[in-house]
């Protein structure tokens, strides 16, 4: 069955290829460095599950350690001249859109069609496996139509990661953080203190206490599935819905939102908001958190009224 | 009144407050903070370092995605984002401000039914909505700064993820109205996720009223309504 473990292998050889290209750039400023950096997460890749916890817990400390001594830094890898793409959008025009959308097509048709394949895809990672599956396809194509040198692929990649850098491998470390808060009882303590700040009998307190309280623990946790159990054990459910009659759905579903509220202002939500600062090249990390301000302030206060107007 | 928890494990939140605060390093701050809440609830150093590695490992989905940057390299080499930027050039009805105010419609519409994958930071925004939106503001306003010419890019990025986020959850089969339904259940409280999914469509119209108005302010002031 074709899930998760084929597409480890997958992404470690795409990293293993730039650490080795990173291994061949003589002019790479950090090249042991950024070698080691992009081999040790393909190692990770594939053969995580044979690393023990502790083989992976050093990994990790090692990754850090060479993202702090400046890996994977930037090489220069083979590309294309400005003067060469301006020639090619001229040459193949609007026709050069359409493996832009092999991609999207591919996991829009996975989504609907992996599923009915029988047991030759795992149904639990549809999406994950229309986006490798999808890559491929897309990468072959363009490949045979462009007609690149052949190792355009590995050395195209690794000028978007050198771009991105270290920031890469933050999304999966929080989530992993996220996992110790867990396994420290973060959630159930800041659940137990939550009610001591709501002031006896006040409805809109209540409500407020809520609402901010989802948007700021998701601040700082980055993600509002993380707070949704907190802030809806420690509040939603006990003071609102069993103290004060609140509908649940209302306070469910609209205290959701309030919290990604906070996702759009936080740092910690790396691959929302700091990925794509590193992607479009922003020189300010925080950039895109700074254009969302305004969207995300008015919209929480919207949520906040939705529940106090609409679930009691 | 029930006593007070320990406090301690909440340490790695302050680290994180910190850390952010003084811009360190994230990945730093990160494990710093593992350490400071592993560390208060009492585990060993060599116990946090076996979570830390045990949570990465379980973790690895979350980065498979950066498996498709090839792709995105190899379109860049070919001349996607020259293409884009002449496309613009020629459609003088698109400002950047449309072009964002439609995208967010169609990334809500296209999330709402569940479709969240087909587009994203990696995906589109990069190679193709970015430039589309930096040309149709170069060519509006040629004096364009630097300092500009970021912030419609940034603004770019933030209109994907107003889109994704409040237009997901009006598709019932969603991660978060499933993790809703899931502890309400866990409550014995018994609701469908067409019932949840309803009260998301009042927070996706306010979503794109605030944004897109934004969105056509911005492109006011940069020097031609939008």
């Amino acid at each position: 069955m074709i899930g998760l473990p084929a597409l480890y292998t997958l992404a470690g050889l795409v990293f293993a290829g730039w650490a080795a290209a990173t291994l061949l750039d003589r002019q790479h400023p950090r090249r042991l460095r950024g070698a080691a950096f992009w081999g040790l997460i393909a190692a990770s890749f594939l053969a995580g599950d044979a690393l023990g916890d502790m083989g992976n817990g050093v990994l990790v400390l090692a990754l850090v350690g060479l993202a702090l001594a400046g890996a994977p830094g930037k090489g220069q890898p083979a590309t294309s001249s400005s003067e060469d793409r301006a020639a090619s959008a001229a040459a193949r025009g609007n026709r050069l859109f359409l493996p832009a959308l092999v991609m999207p097509g591919v996991a829009l048709a996975g989504t609907f069609l992996l599923p009915r394949l029988g047991g030759l895809f795992d149904p639990k990672q549809v999406t994950l496996v229309s986006l490798g599956l999808g890559a491929m396809l897309a990468a072959a194509a363009l490949m045979a139509w462009t007609r690149p040198p052949a190792s355009a692929a590995v050395q195209e990649g690794r000028r978007l990661a050198e771009n991105v850098g270290w920031a890469m491998l933050l999304p999966q470390l929080l989530a992993s953080l996220g996992m110790v808060f867990g396994l420290a009882g973060v959630g159930d303590i800041v659940g137990s203190l939550a009610p001591l700040a709501i002031p006896d009998g006040s409805r809109l307190a209540a409500v407020v206490a809520f609402t901010g309280g989802m948007a700021i623990f998701t601040i700082l946790m980055g993600n509002a599935f993380a707070a949704f159990p907190v802030m809806m054990g420690g509040i939603g459910l006990p003071v609102l819905v069993l103290g004060l009659g609140a509908n649940p759905v209302v306070v469910g579903a609209v205290g959701m939102l309030a919290g990604f509220c906070g996702t759009l202002l936080s740092p910690m939500a790396a691959n929302f908001n700091i990925v794509p600062a590193a992607l479009l090249e922003l020189p300010d990390r925080h950039a895109v958190i700074r254009a969302q301000v305004g969207t995300a302030l008015p919209l929480w206060l919207f949520n906040t009224a939705l529940i106090w107007g609409f679930a009691f | 009144m029930t006593t007070l928890p320990s406090l301690w494990p909440l340490a790695g939140i302050a680290i994180v407050v910190i850390g952010f605060g003084l811009r360190a390093n994230p990945l730093a701050v990160v494990v710093l903070a593992a350490f400071g809440s592993g560390l208060g609830a009492g585990l060993s150093v060599v116990e946090v370092v076996a979570a830390l590695g045990k949570a990465f490992n379980q973790n690895r989905y979350v980065s498979v995605p950066w498996l498709a940057l090839p792709v995105i390299g190899l379109m860049e080499r070919a001349g996607l984002q020259e293409q884009a930027r002449r496309v613009i050039a020629s459609a003088r009805a698109a400002t950047a401000a449309r072009i964002l105010i439609l995208y967010l419609g169609l990334r809500q519409i296209t999330a709402a039914l569940g479709l969240t994958q087909i587009a994203g930071h990696a995906q589109t925004v990069r190679p193709l909505l970015a430039p589309m939106v930096e040309a149709a503001a170069e060519r509006d306003n040629p004096a364009i700064t630097e300092d500009e010419r970021h912030k419609v890019k940034a603004m770019a990025a933030a209109t994907d993820n107003v889109g994704i986020f409040f237009g997901e959850d009006i598709f019932i089969a969603i991660a978060s109205i499933l993790l809703i339904k899931g502890f309400l259940e866990g409550a014995g409280i018994i609701v469908q996720p067409l019932q949840l999914s309803v009260w998301a469509i009042p927070t996706a119209i306010a979503a794109f009223a605030v944004h897109g108005l934004r969105l056509w302010r911005m492109g006011r002031v940069s020097g031609k309504a939008g």
